[in-house]
């Protein structure tokens, strides 16, 4: 860990090339550090997906935080920009995967990266996780309870997200995934659904899920929060990139 | 979980946002995460008009028995004013 980081918000090159706002989090220490791109959740670019970023610098990581809305609504309240994005239709998938990779792109160009990435996301996030995992080349990728991964919505239901499991056997790096065994979406049939998946794809892969614990549990200022489940799965978390995205000769 | 189920419809009328009246073009409904109500997911509606920019919302996060009741009142008023006035 380090006590001396630097955090900003900057302007990167996201899908399409189209100029869009992200947050930096950096350590300030010498040396080559790896990279995690932090995907925030469909409430938006706010202050507790700010606070994660920082808590990846301090513990030794390039960590950005795109902001996802920053074409339907740039320099807007993250909740007028949620509302916002929702009402244009959301964030697609291919625009998603274009604004990590741009995101990786700018975190090579600091010249303090070692070359090794991840995704990490939360929610809506988790499922992007996975799918620029699927898409990208990383070495590293979590998925915090990450919804219609799997699952398919019924035929007449409104929501308009498709489930990913298909992209299971493009999946470039091992996969962490944190699941609350409360939680009903991913509930713990489809967190199996996805595990199934995994082997029969020859995968790398490390799940946990939490007793007592449902969807949220990370998020200190919802009522879902859960302190053991999310302590013990920031451990799991640095455990996890301690293995794959430090280098050999750090 | 993020529900991505998003009922949207365009509304005639005028909300006051934080920069005050605004004509309204669209309404948003939504069962999701709240941002401010404490719950795990709430009603969920924005008025907006999506030309004038993201200050003109209008945005209320509420339990769902409040948006049964709201909703009611609503068609309980518009029954009555059209028994008044035809």
């Amino acid at each position: 860990m380090t006590d001396s980081l630097r955090a900003e918000t900057v302007r990167i090159t996201g899908h399409g090339g189209d100029d869009i706002e992200a947050y930096l989090a950096q350590p300030l220490d010498e040396g080559h550090f790896g990279g995690v791109v932090v995907i925030h959740h469909m409430p938006g670019y706010d202050e507790g997906m700010k606070e994660i970023t920082r808590r990846f610098a301090a513990h030794g990581y390039l960590a950005i935080l795109p902001n996802l809305y920053s074409r339907e609504a740039p320099g807007a309240s993250p909740d007028d920009a949620a509302a916002i994005a929702r009402a244009l239709g959301g964030v697609p998938d291919e625009r998603l995967v274009g604004d990590v990779q741009g995101a990786i792109r700018f975190l090579t160009s600091l010249g303090t990266s070692n070359g090794r990435f991840a995704t990490i996301g939360y929610c809506s996030g988790g499922r992007q996780s996975f799918l620029a995992a699927c898409s990208l080349p990383l070495q590293a990728a979590v998925d915090c309870y990450g919804a219609f991964v799997v699952g398919t919505p019924p035929p007449d239901s409104p929501v308009k997200i498709r489930p990913i499991v298909d992209m299971t056997k493009d999946l470039s790096c091992p996969l962490l995934g944190l699941f609350g065994a409360d939680d009903k979406y991913p509930s713990p049939e489809h967190v199996v659904e996805l595990e199934e998946a995994l082997k029969r794809a020859g995968k790398t892969y490390e799940f946990h899920s939490y007793q007592g614990a449902g969807h949220g549990f990370f998020s200190p200022e919802r009522p879902g929060y859960r302190p053991e489940a999310a302590k013990e799965g920031w451990q799991r978390i640095w455990g996890f990139f301690g293995r794959y995205l430090v280098a050999s000769d750090a | 979980m993020c529900t991505y189920q998003t009922e949207k419809l365009e509304v005639s009328g005028s909300g006051k946002g934080p920069e005050g009246w605004f004509p309204l073009s669209s309404a948003t409904v939504y069962f999701d995460h709240p941002s401010h109500y404490l719950a795990e997911h709430s009603l969920n509606i924005d008025f907006l008009n999506l030309d004038d920019g993201v200050q003109s919302r209008v945005a209320v996060e509420l339990d769902p028995v409040s948006a049964r009741g709201l909703a009611q009142a609503i068609l309980e008023t518009l029954q009555t004013v059209e028994q008044l006035f035809g």
